[in-house]
């Protein structure tokens, strides 16, 4: 029996015991790990993660059973503080002794602060560890109540940098992002996308300093500020710092392993330090003179680690390293890959540029024009894998590069199909999961979902950046099967909606209860009752009230439900439209029960901050002054916005107003898949953003552009145009038939663009259905919109009118008493709910 | 909050010390929950009627301290039966509080039992 001594960990450390203990040599030996961190591995790279849910648990590698069962050693919370190599033994600073045979430093990297004055005062941060994080929430949360605009800076404006920015930003703390360089990732953009990604980045918020040199953090005992030059200072209140790693080699140092002149233990291609019975692997590795700050050469590192142990000798490391990295940002599309940069001499470069969508796109060929040397993408990087794949296996390139990064509308193609992928192309670096690893899990194999692949390959389970090609990839190589991929609903139906729709229908179910019982087993769930509850609604129109178990919380109670268990309520004001008369009653409704107000997005006002049993008080006089529901709770229509149109704006070509308020009112309380939104502008300067939501119009010489299929959110999409110079009677037919075409047949939660998207034959095809009416179905569409129009009634009135409905607007079923949690802190002169992390 | 989480304990049917009346087994509303309250405590309780059983959980949810477990959808998950909390969808198993995704949260539970006509928590 050898014993081996891993030291730190971390992801690496974690991965070579993992892929250690898979061996069947492994029996002869004995795995002990030391990790200073007072927690078992987990996953660094998604450490953001955290701040949405301050779940550790989530984030591990593996439950610290595993390390047990796998017969591995793990000692938390304590540090390895010496080696001694002729001894072969290592001492912890717990003072206890361990010999070794073999030795695999893992110790990673920690967060180079650079020696500026005022560093270590409080406020100030690193961001690698849950710790730190921790840290950082509880100043946040502190500073929150103390100074309601508090703000919170980023050292550094790299790939980390721009990560702790969101993180700041998402901890309610106006973002500051303070960089050395003259621009953002300079590491991984050229000068141009860079200044695109700043664009981009300061539209969504983040406020950016570029060549700022920090000379001092001021403040006493805690930061206030900091200084840049003389007269030049930022006012913030708390800092992290993100410039940079340095591999943690102390331990290498102090007992004479070759260490590199900027830090690391130098290793060869068989991760040997210069002592042949230590090995060392991760961010603390100095492989061709270079620290590699990502987790796949890392793993990679492990991998070769574990093989050279068991006498595998032949298994090293490869010359070349791929760096692409792609930046995990919600909202901003980032990524390089390859050589991003790249002298002319060496190739020539594709640039594509647009500077009003804060979209760059550029990549590097080689002279002769048959190869993709590298490049790179801001704000939108959907084809980031493909090209990355491209690349990374040298495959050929169109005689016309261009086409691989020109938007489709201009020409430009995307990529054939992924099956062409070649089967050895690496998908998930990550686990080095190839294409053929995918395929033949599936061909070969007995795996048959999604999930079964990635039980058997590991792929997505790193970064997880591979998952939407991995999903691709499972999808399609079933397909080539002739399986079917179907998306039922959940374990207690076995349909996908549109069979449940039709079902339903067809069969003239009465309600849920009935449904499951007929058409499916169990109890039902948080997915399916809600699914089930707005198929009835498109059926037949019923309100909430009728089944409100099935609903989600905020269909049960017609309202929003809020943090601490508030809601909010939203009057509906078709098209934007308001008279002075009802803003006061507004007004004095949120007067009288102490509520927030806020004008939202959709152009009409939000009441927050009502308890449960205020809301039929609150509806009641809302009703009696004429409003009715605005449905904002509902997967259903929410707002048509309009822009003023020609009744006041000299550019006006048509009254948006008069039309966005007859089609809100068409379609008012209608449900469907996911919520959907409309909007009319009065000419092409497009005021009311038509083009962001499922339905737009435009007006134009002649009539009404119609456009459908966009929204804003997390991944907006510009709506595309469906039929040109339409009057106002062939709006409303084309959008009946749309929209009853759309609630029929897309999958819960998929809202218009997403589906168009799946849609076979795509825009066309809509247009063929909804404008040539090539199924043959337009006229019943058109009825049953109408039929549903007919049918529409106010559930606010229809439930404070019943007695019976009534009684669920009530906190206990055995007191009068309301709920004693809910607390308040004033904020700006209304008041917001008190946070309790 | 911490404070208000603590005083949420499992209790079982054997050690029960009150059997405190809630009401009418006609006030709980058929597969849903619904909160009532003892002393300072929230008690959710769920008439899952497809089986004819009766469940009790605290009504604060482990997550992020919100009071609304009681107005969560219940239903099953594997044969057994859970309730999704309405914030962020985690599950909870009604026989015995734990989370059903493995998570290092869970509830406390509590006996019910009815008479009568009339439903009574155990405490
Ligand atoms: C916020 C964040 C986001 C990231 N995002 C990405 C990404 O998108 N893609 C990507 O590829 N990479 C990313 N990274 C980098 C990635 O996390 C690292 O490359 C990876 O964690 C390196 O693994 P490691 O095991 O070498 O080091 P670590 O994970 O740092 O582990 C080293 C461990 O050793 C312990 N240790 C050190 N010295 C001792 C000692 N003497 N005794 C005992 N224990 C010791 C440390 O406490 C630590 O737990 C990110 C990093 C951070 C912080
Ligand atoms: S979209 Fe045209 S009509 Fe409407 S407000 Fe703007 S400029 Fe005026
Ligand atoms: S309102 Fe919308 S964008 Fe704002 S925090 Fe909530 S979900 Fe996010
Ligand atoms: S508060 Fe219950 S799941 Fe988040």
């Amino acid at each position: 029996m050898k014993n081996i001594i891993v030291v730190g960990n971390g992801m690496v450390g974690y991965k070579f015991c993992e892929k250690f203990v898979e061996k069947a040599e492994s029996k002869d030996f004995k795995i002990t790990v030391f990790g200073e961190e007072p927690r078992p591995a987990y996953d660094r790279v998604h450490l953001s993660e955290f701040f949405e849910n301050q779940d550790a648990k989530a984030l591990e590698m593996a439950p610290a059973e595993w390390y047990g069962e796998n017969g591995i050693d793990l000692v938390t919370n304590e540090r390895v503080a010496d080696i001694n190599r002729t001894a072969k033994t290592i001492t912890t600073a717990k003072d206890r002794e361990f010999s070794y045979d073999y030795l695999v430093l893992a110790t990673g990297s920690s967060p180079f602060v650079p020696p500026i004055k005022g560093v270590e005062k409080e406020g100030v941060f690193v961001y690698r560890t849950i710790e730190d994080l921790e840290g950082m929430l509880a100043y946040a949360a502190k500073l929150r109540e103390l100074k309601p605009n508090a703000r919170g800076a980023v050292l550094g404006g790299g790939l980390l940098g721009l990560e702790a920015g969101k993180a700041v930003m998402d901890m309610g703390l106006e973002p500051h992002i303070v960089e050395f360089a003259p621009k953002l990732m300079p590491r991984q953009l050229d000068s141009r996308s860079s200044q695109v990604l700043k664009l981009k980045l300061e539209s969504i918020g983040l406020n950016i300093h570029l060549s700022k040199a920090t000379n001092q953090i001021l403040g006493d005992k805690y930061i206030i500020g900091m200084e840049f030059g003389e007269d030049d200072m930022l006012d913030v209140d708390m800092l992290v710092i993100s410039a940079g790693i340095r591999p943690r080699d102390e331990l290498g140092r102090a007992c004479g392993l070759e260490v590199g002149v900027r830090g690391g233990i130098v290793v060869d291609n068989t991760m040997k330090t210069s002592d042949e019975n230590i090995y060392a692997i991760g961010e603390i590795a100095l492989y061709n003179q270079m620290i590699y700050g990502l987790v796949a050469p890392g793993y990679d590192m492990a991998a070769v680690a574990v093989e050279q142990i068991i006498g595998h000798t032949d298994t090293v490391m490869p010359a070349d390293i791929d760096m692409s990295t792609k930046l995990k940002l919600i909202g901003v599309d980032v990524a390089s890959f390859g050589e991003p940069f790249m002298p002319a001499a060496k190739g020539h470069s594709i640039i594509f540029e647009n500077k009003t969508q804060h979209l760059y796109k550029r990549i590097n060929v080689s002279l002769d024009g048959k190869s993709l040397l590298g490049g790179i993408l801001v704000g939108d990087a959907a084809d980031y894998n493909m090209l990355h794949q491209v690349y990374l296996n040298g495959m050929a390139i169109p005689e016309d590069p261009s086409q691989l990064i020109l938007p489709a509308s201009e020409g430009g193609s995307s990529f054939g199909s992924v099956l062409d992928l070649p089967d050895d192309a690496q998908v998930c670096s990550c686990e080095s999961v190839s294409k053929g690893d995918i395929c033949c899990s599936i061909t070969e194999g007995d795996c048959t979902t999604f999930g079964d692949v990635v039980t058997k390959t590991k792929a997505t389970s790193g970064c997880g950046g591979c998952k939407p090609m991995v999903t691709d990839l499972v999808n399609e190589t079933l397909k080539s099967l002739g399986k079917e991929v179907k998306e039922v609903v959940c374990e207690h139906f076995n349909f996908s909606r549109q069979e449940l729709y039709d079902l339903i229908k067809i069969n003239k179910v009465p309600n849920y209860q009935e449904a499951l019982d007929l058409f499916g087993e169990g109890h039902g769930c948080e997915t399916c009752k809600p699914l089930v509850a707005s198929i009835f609604a498109t059926i037949t129109m019923e309100t909430a009230n009728r089944q409100p178990t099935i609903q989600d919380t905020n269909d049960r109670f017609l309202a929003n439900i809020q943090r601490n268990g508030t809601y909010s309520v939203v009057p509906r004001v078709a098209g934007g439209e308001i008279t002075p008369q009802q803003l006061i009653v507004i007004g004095e409704v949120a007067k009288k029960y102490d509520l927030y107000t806020k004008i939202t997005g959709g152009q009409r006002i939000d009441l927050f901050g009502a308890q449960i049993h205020e809301l039929p008080l609150i509806w009641k006089e809302l009703i009696d002054a004429g409003f009715e529901s605005g449905h904002a709770y509902g997967k259903s229509l929410r707002t048509v916005k309009s822009c003023v149109g020609s009744t006041w704006c000299r550019y006006g070509m048509h009254e948006s107003v008069t039309f966005a308020i007859d089609i809100e009112n068409r379609y008012r309380g209608l449900r469907s898949p996911h919520k959907l939104k409309g909007g009319v502008s009065g000419c092409i300067r497009e005021c009311a953003e038509a083009r962001g939501k499922d339905f737009g119009l435009i007006a134009v010489d002649g009539g009404w552009n119609l456009y459908v299929c966009g929204n804003g959110g997390a991944t907006p999409k510009h709506a595309v145009l469906l039929a040109e110079q339409l009057d106002d009677e062939t709006v409303v037919k084309y959008l009946d038939r749309f929209l009853m075409y759309y609630i029929r047949t897309a999958g819960p939660l998929v809202r218009t663009a997403p589906w168009l998207d799946k849609l076979e034959g795509g825009i066309d095809y809509l247009k063929q259905v909804v404008i040539e009416d090539s199924l043959g179905i337009a006229e019943e569409l058109e009825q049953e919109m109408q039929g549903l129009v007919n049918r529409y009634e106010c559930e606010w009135k229809e439930a404070i009118e019943n007695p019976e409905m009534m009684k669920r607007f009530k906190h206990f079923v055995n007191s009068d008493d309301t709920d004693d949690n809910i607390e308040f802190v004033p904020m700006r002169g209304q008041k917001m709910p008190k946070q309790w992390v | 909050m911490q404070d208000i989480l603590n005083q949420y304990v499992t209790v079982t049917e054997d050690a029960v010390k009150e059997w405190f009346r809630v009401g009418e087994t006609t006030d709980f509303p058929e597969n849903s929950g619904a909160c009532i309250k003892y002393k300072s405590k929230q008690i959710a309780v769920y008439n899952f009627s497809r089986t004819g059983k009766w469940y009790a959980t605290q009504n604060l949810c482990p997550h992020k301290m919100e009071m609304v477990l009681s107005l969560g959808m219940i239903g099953d998950k594997d044969d057994i039966p859970k309730v999704a909390c309405p914030m962020h969808k985690k599950n909870f198993s009604l026989e015995d509080g734990r989370n059903l995704a493995g998570e290092d949260l869970k509830i406390a539970t509590y006996p019910v039992k009815i008479e009568e006509g009339n439903v009574y928590i155990g405490f």
